[in-house]
C-alpha cells in the first residue's frame, strides 16, 4: 500500500478530468489523476496511440504530459472516505492485479464520465451484442472486426461517429438504426447550425446520411443465435424484418456515472450531480465536472473540466468565456435530450423471460410485481452481482419507473484485504478515533 | 525486443500460447482469437464484452491466476495467463 | 383498506412476523400482517442467513435446537424457495482451551439428539481447507444449514396467505392500543395484537429491553467450493455473548451461489447505520487471520444491520400483560433467523392455551432480565 497526499485528486482522466488537472497543475497544485482504463482519454479520447486522435484531444493530453500531475492508470477507485472536517478527504483506489493507492487530499474532482444505457430486448445477452461505445471501445482497445456485418440500433448524435469508425476499420455496416423519427433528428440537425460549437457535428451528419444506411425511426426488437449473435430482428413503425448480421451495436444514450458523488453524499437531480457555478457539489471539497454533471459532449466536458481545475485552485473569479461556452453547449445537450427521447415502444420489448439483470440473470417476469428496485434486488436479486446495477438500473428506471438503490462501498468490486486497508487509511485520517489502527 | 513494427507480446489464453499485438487489452486480445464465452453466467450462457469501458462486467476473466478480472481494462503483457470461462480446467491451481 | 376485522394483527412483516402469520393462521385466526416498510425488508435483509443450534444457555440450545426441526419439516414450497443448504458448521478452535471444551459441548450436543464430530489439525483442514494451518481443531455440527431469508420470509407470507391472511405493507403502526394498533387516523382492532417490530419493538412497547445492535458484513463475488461448511470461531459465542460496545468474530457463510459472505461485527451505537470502516477493518483482518485466502477474495458489496439485542440474550415471546390482547415476538438478536419458526410455534401454542414442546418461561417478555453488561 502507497500512501500520498495531493492538493487535487481527479477520478476520471477523460476530457473533463485531464482539463481539470492541467488547469489545476498550471495553478501550481500537486495533483494526482486516477483512471482505472489503461489509458488517459476517457470514452472519446480513448487511444492506443496518440497519433491516431484528432487535434484537440492531441492538444490535450500534450499539455497533460508537459506538467507534473502524477497520471496513475489501471486503478480503479473503490472508496473514497470523507473525514469529519472539510477538506479531509481519502481515496481509496486498487489496481487490477494487485495493489493499493491511498491519496489524502482537501479536493477531488469526480470526472467519471457516464456509460451506455442498454435497452433489454430478447437475444441481448447473447456474445456478439456490444453497446455503440462499447464497440468503439473495443476497436480503440484493438479488436479487429474486418469483414463483419455490423447492425447499429440506438439513438443520438453520438451513433454515427462509431458507424463512420467501424466502417473504416473494414466492417460492413449493414443498418444504423436511430430510434428517434426522421422529423425530429431533422430538427435536431438543422439546429446545429446556429451554434458555432456545434458546427462539426453539423457536418458529421451531413456526412453520414450520405455515407451510411442510416434508418430513422427504426429499432431492433430481438436478436437470435445459439451461442453467438446470428441476425437481428429490425421494426419501424410500419413494418418488421429480419437481417443476419455478426456484430450487433446497440446502445440508447448515456447515464452518467454518479455512484461515487451519491456514496460520498453530493446531491443530484435527474440522474446528474448537482454543480454550482464553479463546478463544487454540494460536499464541501467536492467538485464534479463532464458528462457525469449530465451528458452534454466532449466540447462542455473540456469547459467544466477547465473550471473546475481552475476552482480547485483557488480561483476567484469563473473564466467568462469559459462560462458562456459552458451555458451555450448546456443548450444544446436539453435540445438533444428532447430531440432523442425514447419511444415508448422500447420499454416493451423484453419478454417475460428476458434477462434483464444479466449478472444474476434474473428475468423479466421474476421482478415485473415488485414495487420497487429494492424489492427486485433482495426477492430476486436483480442489481446484486459485480455490476452493481449499473446495466439494470437504468433499464428498470425505462421499464418499471424505479429508481436506483443505495450506493454501498466498495464503489467497485474490490480485494477483502483492500477493504481492510481503505479501513485503516479512514481510521487514520479521523485522529479522534482513539483506536486507529488496532 | 520487439523487432516488428507491430510490437507482439505472447499471452497463454485457455493454455494455448499466442502472440498478440502489444498495447491491446485483454478482450481485443480474446475477441480476436474467436474467443465468444468469455465467461458463463449464473445459468450458464455464454457472455462477452457488452460495454468495453468497465461497466457491465461481462468481460470478466482469470489472469494470472486472479479471477474476476475485467478484461477490457487490462492490457496484454508477456507471459500472461488469461483464463476464460470454458477454460477453467486449464485455470494455474 | 378492508373494513372486515382479523383476529390477530401482526406488526412487522420480517421473518418473524412472517413466521407467526404461518403458525396463528393455521390455528384459524383471520390474520393481517401490517409492515411500515417492505415485508423482509428490515434486520431480515441484513442478516446472514445460518440456522444453527447455538449454546449460549439451555434456554437458547432448545429454541434453536426447536427451530431446527421445524426448518427441516417446513412446508415444501418454503424449503425450496428458502435454498436451505445443510452444510453444517464447522466451529473452529484458536486455542488448547477452547480444543479442550469441545468433548463436553459435544456430549451437550448429544444429549440434545445431535451428532456432531471433533476434528483435529488435519481433519480440521481436510473440511475447511482455506483454514490457516496450525489451528487446533474445531466441531463439526452437521445438522446446520444456510438460507436465503428474504426469499424464506416471502414464501412464508405466501403461504400465509393461503391460508387467509393479509399483507399491508407501507403501513406504519404509530401505536398499540388494547387489542388494536393505530395507523394514521384508522384504528384496526383484533382479539391478538403482535409485536414483531423487531429492533424497534420497544419503540411500540416503551418498556421492552430490545435495542439496536448493529453488525456489518460482506459480500464476495462468486467462488464456489472455496469453502464447504458455514465456519465460525468458537470465540464467537463469547462476541455475542458479551455486551461490550464492540466486538467482531470470525464468521464466514458459504452461500448456494458460490458466494461467501464475511461476518460479523456488534457495536451498540444507536441506529446509526453508517458502514464503520474501522469495525469492517478489523472484522476482515479477523477472518482472514484464519482463513488468509480471504484477503485476496473480491467483495462486491458491504452493508449493516441491526440485530434486536436484549440484556439476557434470549427473544421475548408470549403475552404483554400491560396491554390487553398485546403479545410479544421480538428481541431475537442475532438468531432471529434460526429461532423464528420456534418462536411462531410457541406463539401460537401460547395464544391457543396449548401446551408449548418446549418451556416457554424462559422468554416470558415480563421476565426480570438480568442487566446487560457481563
Ligand atoms: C459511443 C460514444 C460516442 C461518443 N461520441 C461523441 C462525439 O462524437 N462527440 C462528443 O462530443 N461526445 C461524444 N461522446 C461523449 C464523450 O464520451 C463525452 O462527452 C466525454 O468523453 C465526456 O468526458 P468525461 O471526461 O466527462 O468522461 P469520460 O470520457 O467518460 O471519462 C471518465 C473516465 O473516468 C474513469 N472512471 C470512472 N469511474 C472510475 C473509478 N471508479 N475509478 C477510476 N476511474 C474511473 C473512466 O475509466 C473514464 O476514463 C461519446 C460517448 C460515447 C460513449
Ligand atoms: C449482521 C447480522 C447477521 C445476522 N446473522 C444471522 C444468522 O446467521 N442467523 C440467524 O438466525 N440470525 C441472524 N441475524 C439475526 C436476524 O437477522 C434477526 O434476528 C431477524 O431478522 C429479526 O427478524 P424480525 O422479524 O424480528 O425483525 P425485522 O426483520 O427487522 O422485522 C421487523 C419489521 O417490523 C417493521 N416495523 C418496525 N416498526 C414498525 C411499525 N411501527 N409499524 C409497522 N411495522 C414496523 C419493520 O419495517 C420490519 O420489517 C443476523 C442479524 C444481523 C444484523
Ligand atoms: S466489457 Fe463491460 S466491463 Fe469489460
Amino acid at each position: 500500500m502507497s500512501t500520498v497526499a495531493a492538493d487535487v485528486v481527479v477520478v476520471g482522466a477523460g476530457p473533463a478530468g485531464i482539463a481539470a488537472a492541467v488547469r489545476a497543475t498550471e495553478a501550481k497544485r500537486r495533483v494526482v489523476v486516477l483512471d482505472e482504463a489503461p489509458n488517459v482519454g476517457g470514452q472519446i479520447w480513448r487511444h492506443r496511440s496518440v497519433g491516431t486522435l484528432g487535434a484537440d484531444a492531441r492538444t490535450w493530453i500534450d499539455r497533460l504530459s508537459r506538467t507534473n500531475a502524477e497520471v496513475r492508470r489501471g486503478v480503479a477507485v473503490v472508496d473514497v472516505i470523507v473525514g469529519g472536517e472539510a477538506g479531509d478527504i481519502t481515496v481509496v483506489a486498487e489496481r487490477h492485479l494487485g495493489g493499493v493507492d491511498v491519496i489524502r487530499t482537501p479536493a477531488l474532482i469526480i470526472a467519471t464520465g457516464a456509460r451506455e444505457r442498454f435497452v433489454p430486448f430478447p437475444g441481448w445477452t447473447l456474445p456478439g451484442v456490444t453497446g455503440i461505445g462499447g464497440a468503439q471501445a473495443l476497436l480503440k482497445q484493438g479488436a479487429t472486426f474486418r469483414g463483419k456485418r455490423v447492425v447499429i440500433a440506438g439513438t443520438g448524435p453520438l451513433i454515427l461517429p462509431v458507424a463512420a469508425s467501424l466502417t473504416d476499420a473494414g466492417a460492413r455496416v449493414v443498418v444504423v438504426a436511430e430510434q428517434a423519427p426522421f422529423q425530429a433528428v431533422r430538427d435536431f440537425a438543422l439546429s446545429l447550425l446556429t451554434h458555432p460549437e456545434t458546427l462539426l457535428q453539423a457536418a458529421i451528419y451531413r456526412l453520414a446520411f450520405l455515407r451510411t444506411p442510416y434508418a430513422m425511426g427504426t429499432w431492433v426488437t430481438s436478436a437470435s443465435g445459439t451461442d453467438q449473435l446470428a441476425g437481428v430482428a429490425v421494426a419501424n413503425a410500419r413494418t418488421a424484418w429480419s437481417l443476419p448480421c455478426d456484430l450487433l451495436c446497440t446502445g440508447y444514450g448515456l447515464v452518467p456515472n454518479v455512484d461515487m458523488a451519491r456514496f460520498v453524499g453530493c446531491t443530484t437531480a435527474d440522474g446528474a450531480v448537482a454543480v454550482d457555478e464553479r463546478q463544487a457539489t454540494s460536499v464541501p471539497g467536492i467538485f464534479a465536472a463532464g458528462e457525469v454533471t449530465g451528458i452534454g459532449g466532449v466540447g462542455l466536458a473540456v469547459a467544466e473540466g477547465e473550471i473546475a481545475g481552475a476552482a480547485t485552485a483557488g480561483a476567484a473569479r469563473i473564466d467568462p468565456s469559459l462560462a458562456r461556452r459552458r451555458q451555450a453547449l448546456r443548450v444544446v445537450a436539453r435540445r438533444m435530450e428532447r430531440a432523442f427521447a425514447l419511444r415508448q415502444e422500447l420499454r416493451s420489448l423484453a419478454r417475460d423471460d428476458t434477462v434483464i439483470c444479466r449478472c444474476e440473470d434474473v428475468g423479466r417476469a421474476a421482478i415485473a410485481s415488485f414495487a420497487d428496485s429494492r424489492q427486485a434486488k433482495l426477492y430476486a436479486r436483480a442489481g446484486m452481482g459485480a455490476c452493481q446495477g449499473r446495466v439494470c438500473g437504468p433499464a428498470l428506471e425505462l421499464l418499471f419507473g424505479w429508481q436506483p438503490g443505495t450506493v454501498r462501498s466498495p464503489l467497485e468490486p474490490a480485494r477483502l484485504s483492500t477493504l481492510s486497508t481503505a479501513a485503516l487509511a479512514g481510521a487514520a485520517s479521523s485522529a479522534a478515533d482513539p483506536s486507529a489502527g488496532s | 525486443m520487439p523487432q516488428s513494427s507491430v510490437a507482439a507480446v505472447t499471452i497463454s489464453a485457455d493454455g494455448r500460447s499466442v502472440r498478440v499485438p502489444a498495447g491491446v487489452t485483454v478482450a481485443a486480445a480474446l475477441l480476436d482469437l474467436g474467443t465468444s464465452a468469455f465467461r458463463r453466467s449464473v445459468s450458464g450462457e455464454p457472455r462477452a464484452p457488452l460495454c468495453g469501458m468497465g461497466t457491465c462486467y461481462e468481460c470478466r476473466v482469470t489472469i494470472d491466476g486472479v479471477a474476476h478480472r475485467r478484461a477490457c481494462l487490462v492490457t496484454v503483457a508477456e507471459g500472461m495467463h488469461v483464463t476464460t470461462a470454458d477454460g477453467a480446467e486449464e485455470a494455474p491451481a | 383498506m378492508s373494513a372486515r376485522r382479523a383476529d390477530a394483527i401482526i406488526v412487522g412483516a420480517g421473518i418473524v412476523g412472517a413466521a407467526c402469520a404461518v403458525a396463528l393462521a393455521r390455528d384459524g385466526l383471520r390474520v393481517l400482517v401490517i409492515d411500515a416498510g417492505g415485508a423482509a425488508l428490515g434486520t431480515t435483509a441484513a442478516g446472514m442467513g445460518h440456522v444453527v443450534v447455538m449454546d449460549d444457555s439451555p434456554e437458547q440450545l432448545a429454541l434453536t435446537r426447536y427451530s431446527q426441526s421445524l426448518w427441516r419439516a417446513q412446508d415444501d414450497a418454503v424449503r425450496a424457495a428458502s435454498e436451505l443448504d445443510w452444510c453444517g458448521t464447522v466451529w473452529v478452535a484458536e486455542d488448547e482451551a477452547q480444543l479442550e471444551a469441545l468433548p463436553a459441548k459435544q456430549q451437550l450436543y448429544r444429549d440434545h439428539g445431535l451428532e456432531t464430530e471433533v476434528l483435529d489439525e488435519t481433519t480440521l483442514i481436510e473440511a475447511e481447507p482455506h483454514l490457516r494451518r496450525g489451528l487446533p481443531g474445531g466441531l463439526l455440527v452437521p445438522s446446520d444449514a444456510v438460507i436465503y431469508q428474504p426469499a424464506a420470509t416471502i414464501a412464508l407470507l405466501a403461504l400465509a396467505r393461503t391460508m387467509g391472511a393479509e399483507v399491508l405493507q407501507r403501513m406504519p403502526v404509530e401505536e398499540i392500543v388494547p387489542c388494536g394498533v393505530r395507523c394514521g387516523a384508522d384504528t384496526l382492532r383484533a382479539d391478538v395484537i403482535v409485536n414483531a417490530a423487531g429492533a424497534a419493538a420497544a419503540s411500540l412497547t416503551p418498556q421492552l429491553p430490545v435495542i439496536p445492535r448493529k453488525g456489518h458484513l460482506v459480500i464476495t463475488e462468486r467462488y464456489p467450493g472455496f469453502c464447504r461448511h458455514q465456519v465460525a470461531e468458537l470465540g464467537y459465542l463469547a462476541s455475542a455473548h458479551v455486551m461490550t460496545s464492540e466486538s467482531v468474530a470470525f464468521n464466514v457463510q458459504p452461500r448456494s451461489t458460490g458466494q461467501v459472505m464475511v461476518g460479523s461485527s456488534r457495536e451498540l451505537v444507536g441506529w446509526d447505520a453508517s458502514m464503520n470502516r474501522r469495525v469492517l477493518g478489523r472484522m476482515i483482518a479477523r477472518a482472514c487471520e484464519f482463513m488468509p485466502a480471504l484477503a485476496d477474495l473480491v467483495a462486491v458489496r458491504t452493508w449493516t444491520g441491526f440485530r434486536p439485542a436484549t440484556p439476557d440474550k434470549l427473544p421475548l415471546i408470549g403475552r404483554w400483560p400491560d396491554v390487553p390482547g398485546l403479545w410479544i415476538a421480538a428481541g431475537h438478536e442475532g438468531l432471529g433467523i434460526t429461532t423464528s419458526l420456534g418462536t411462531a410455534t410457541l406463539l401460537a401454542d401460547l395464544v391457543a392455551s396449548r401446551e408449548p414442546a418446549i418451556d416457554a418461561a424462559p422468554f416470558a417478555p415480563d421476565r426480570a432480565v438480568t442487566a446487560g453488561v457481563h
